[in-house]
């Protein structure tokens, strides 16, 4: 256990990477279909059967990385998990009813018909929406240090806002992947319009997070990590750009270029969570508690950092496969 | 004092909501399977269409377990912080292996299961329902290692004020695990089996004449009548169990408030905990003596001796744990009675169709029977915890986090008022689905790409 040093100081640190990523994951992931339960009331009834078989097959394992990065947190930093969850019950409580609702619409819309399915259609686009709301908003909370301060819930209502045009956006990028005809078309619209929430988001969070904290203000505006720093906006604008361009020129012919709007923004989300990482590190509650401080015991985390290692290349291996099953354009979802 | 009360009801209504559909899902995935390998020796359709008609019921139920379980992981942290500080050393990792080995293999491979079947090979779609079956019952597996840790907590010491794992053998192979997992894992069997027996007698009822629903019908009954008597008996030897490690408990279950020997086993009292004794009660003479110790004049604990002379109370609360018991011992009986009755009418001759439209009718009110039973057995051991959160260790009152009262009431309320609608939502379609299957099959083949997907590889 000595091999990379003291252990109670990588293993916290490996335990926060692996929480990282799961979260980063998770907010891809389960942020597109978030995201197509927001378009779905734009669809018409045939597109809105369309929309929901895109993530048909996925959302049940993509929910599952949220689970993981909760669990992450609960098992390797108890006392952060308290906290940080004490702090934020109620929108806590508000995502979990809307990820409920929206879960099990899922299900029982595909079972009725009629004004029952039209229902569950609204129950699911209500899950989404609160979930998304709840989400946007802890992380405003989140980055202005867990206050409930006038300002600090202000900012927390614009990250709801934001975050949601978020989902939205990377919803309406995965529907340019997985539909045709005119559903792609409107897809590349609500795409295009929900950009700018987008870009918004990212302004202010950017903004917010270095005024909040003299000490995330001199992480990011001294020399010379100012300079080691720079291809993270750099990167970020590009990509914008880029998303930009295949935005205006979709759709192209032979359906070419249909995967570059949600590949890019999965690296454009990727960028800003390292810049967020990279803000907050040690810290897991802000300015409080030091991932050190709060972590489980060196031999609890070595014990689950075994499973972890033998159980993830096995998770990424089926999520590569039932990508792969169920790839192209979505078909009527049927149980057969 | 308000707030601990309303975080264990709101932890309560949570985890009760939440385990209905895991105790569908673990035993109602090895039934699939067995739907499937049928299918794929016999190449029968009826098969076939029991898997397709079943495997729609275990999708709404995994996705209601799924939703229900995320509520669980945050609740630890939003309500009961205390928990994690103290015991988080070896709570974690369990939790940790839950979702690792079990939750992914689960979602992920269940997008196969349920939409895969013509989208990949015959033998990677029965893999697939294999995988699924497994990964939730190891997700039972783990889940229930660690609370049957919390009632019998070894393998570990104290270092200021938090538990630290010492040997990790012992804590998953704690002195009451083995008897909890097969009395779960029991309990998830005659639930589905009664759920099968409940929906195929409703299908017959309606006019269904289908070789496909007197198939399911059969299977159930039988399977129900299986595991009842393995049930009772591994009921039994759970209790003997608690009996050792928990005397306060099986005290409170048994409402026998001074250990003596000869003790009557209680069918009715009315246990009164501010006078110390019983009214009301009828029992059998040296019942629960003959039960606990196998022996007329065995010495059964008593509650007395779990009360300090100044009031300070170390048992459980009696009158919900006593009644509890009753609850689950009593399903347990009528399902006995239900499911033997069912099979030996089908064993004569007319088979299925014979059966009495009365016994039909029993048969679909205890469809959801199952649930009662697992609740009632669920409450008795965790109630009977009381006053500890993991036996010896930790009290509940120590773990609850400081969030205001009329917070916890709020979203209380919200959650109950969502779980109701589900709960009325889930039963409904469960019945609609039953309806829209008979009116179909018999006079429509099943889909031609279904078939063409699935015909077993030769």
């Amino acid at each position: 256990m000595t091999l990379f040093g003291d252990p109670s100081v990588w293993l916290p640190l490996a335990f926060a990477a692996l929480m990282g990523i799961s979260i980063l994951v998770y907010v891809v992931l389960d942020g597109f279909d978030l995201g197509v339960g927001i378009l779905l009331p734009l669809g018409d009834e045939d597109e809105k059967d369309r929309m929901i078989a895109a993530i048909g097959p996925f959302w049940d394992a993509n929910e599952t990385w949220l689970v993981l990065a909760v669990g992450l947190l609960l098992v390797a930093f108890p006392v952060a998990h308290g906290v940080i969850l004490t702090a934020l019950y109620l929108p806590v409580a508000v995502m979990l009813i809307g990820l409920i609702l929206r879960g099990v619409a899922f299900e029982f819309r595909a079972k009725t018909s009629g004004t029952q399915k039209r229902r569950w259609n609204q129950a699911f686009f209500a899950g989404s929406v609160s979930a998304s709301l709840a989400q946007g908003y802890m992380l405003g909370l989140y980055i202005m240090g867990l206050e409930h301060t006038p300002a600090s819930i202000a900012f927390g209502v614009l990250t709801a806002f934001c975050l949601t045009a978020g989902y939205g956006f990377i919803g309406a990028t995965w529907l340019i992947i997985k539909s045709e005809g005119d559903l792609q078309l409107k897809a590349i619209r609500w795409a295009r319009t929900r950009l700018w929430g987008v870009m918004l988001g990212l302004g202010a969070i950017s903004l917010a997070s270095p005024l909040v904290s003299e000490r995330i203000f001199d992480k990011w505006f001294s020399f010379p990590s100012m300079i080691l720093l720079a291809p993270l906006p750099l990167m970020s604008g590009m990509l914008v750009f880029i998303i930009y361009t295949a935005l205006r020129h979709l759709p192209a012919r032979d359906d070419k270029w249909a995967w570059v709007p949600f590949t890019a923004t999965a690296v454009l989300f990727f960028l800003a969570f390292v810049g967020l990482a990279y803000s907050f590190y040690p810290y897991v509650v802000p300015e409080k508690l030091t991932l050190y401080e709060s972590a489980s015991a060196p031999e609890s985390l070595f014990i689950i950092l075994l499973g972890a290692l033998f159980v993830l290349p096995v998770i990424i291996g089926y999520t590569i496969l039932a990508y792969t099953v169920f790839r192209g354009k979505a078909t009527e979802l049927r149980y057969d | 004092m308000e707030e601990l009360l309303l975080s264990r009801i709101q932890f309560a209504a949570n985890i009760s909501f939440h385990i209905l559909f895991p105790t569908i899902t673990i035993a109602l995935g090895w039934v699939l399977l067995f739907f499937k390998l049928r299918f794929n020796a016999t190449g029968d359709e009826r098969w076939l269409a029991a898997y397709m008609f079943w495997v729609k019921i275990f999708a709404l139920s995994f996705g209601l377990g799924v939703v229900s379980g995320i509520t669980m992981s945050f609740q630890f942290g939003t309500n009961w912080p205390g928990f994690m500080e103290t015991v988080g050393n070896v709570a974690g990792p369990l939790l940790a292996y839950e979702v690792l080995t079990a939750f992914f293999l689960e979602a992920a491979f269940l997008g196969i299961m349920l939409f895969g079947a013509s989208r990949v090979p015959n033998w990677l779609h029965t893999l697939a329902t294999f995988l699924v079956a497994f990964g939730t019952t190891m997700s039972a597996f783990w889940i229930l290692v660690l609370n049957s840790w919390m009632h019998t907590p070894v393998g570990f010491e104290m270092r200021d004020g938090v538990v630290h794992a010492t040997d990790w053998w012992a804590i998953v192979f704690n002195p009451s695990m083995p008897y909890r997992l097969a009395h779960m894992l029991l309990a998830s069997g005659l639930t589905v089996a009664f759920l099968i027996v409940g929906v195929s007698a409703y299908r017959r009822l309606i006019g269904d004449r289908t070789k496909g629903v007197r198939l399911t019908l059969k299977t159930g009954a039988w399977l129900a009548a299986i595991l009842i008597p393995l049930q009772i008996w591994a009921g039994d030897m759970h209790g003997l169990n608690t009996l050792e490690h928990q005397p306060q408990k099986v005290a409170a279950m048994e409402g026998n408030w001074q250990t003596s020997s000869h003790v009557p086993l209680l069918l009715f009292a009315i246990p009164d905990e501010e006078k110390r004794r019983n009214a009301f009660e009828v029992g059998v003479p040296n019942g629960a003596s003959l039960i606990l110790k196998h022996d007329p004049a065995g010495v059964v604990p008593g509650l007395n001796d779990f009360y300090a002379d100044d009031g300070t109370v170390f048992h459980p609360p009696v009158a919900p744990v006593f009644w509890s018991f009753r609850t689950m011992v009593g399903t347990g009986v009528l399902m006995l009675v239900m499911s033997w009755a069912t099979v030996f009418m089908m064993r004569r001759k007319g088979g299925v169709d014979a059966l009495n439209p009365w016994l039909l009718r029993g048969l679909v009110a205890m469809t959801f029977s199952g649930w009662v039973a697992t609740l009632a057995g669920w409450y008795t051991t965790e109630i009977g915890r009381q006053p500890w959160l993991v036996q010896g260790v930790l009290t509940t009152e120590s773990a609850v986090a400081d969030v205001p009262a009329p917070m916890v009431a709020t979203t209380l309320a919200a959650y109950l008022i969502v779980y109701a609608v589900l709960l009325t939502a889930y039963i409904t379609v469960i019945f609609r689905l039953a309806r829209k299957a008979s009116d179909t099959e018999g006079t429509r083949p099943h889909s031609g790409a279904a078939q063409v997907a699935l015909v077993p590889a030769e």
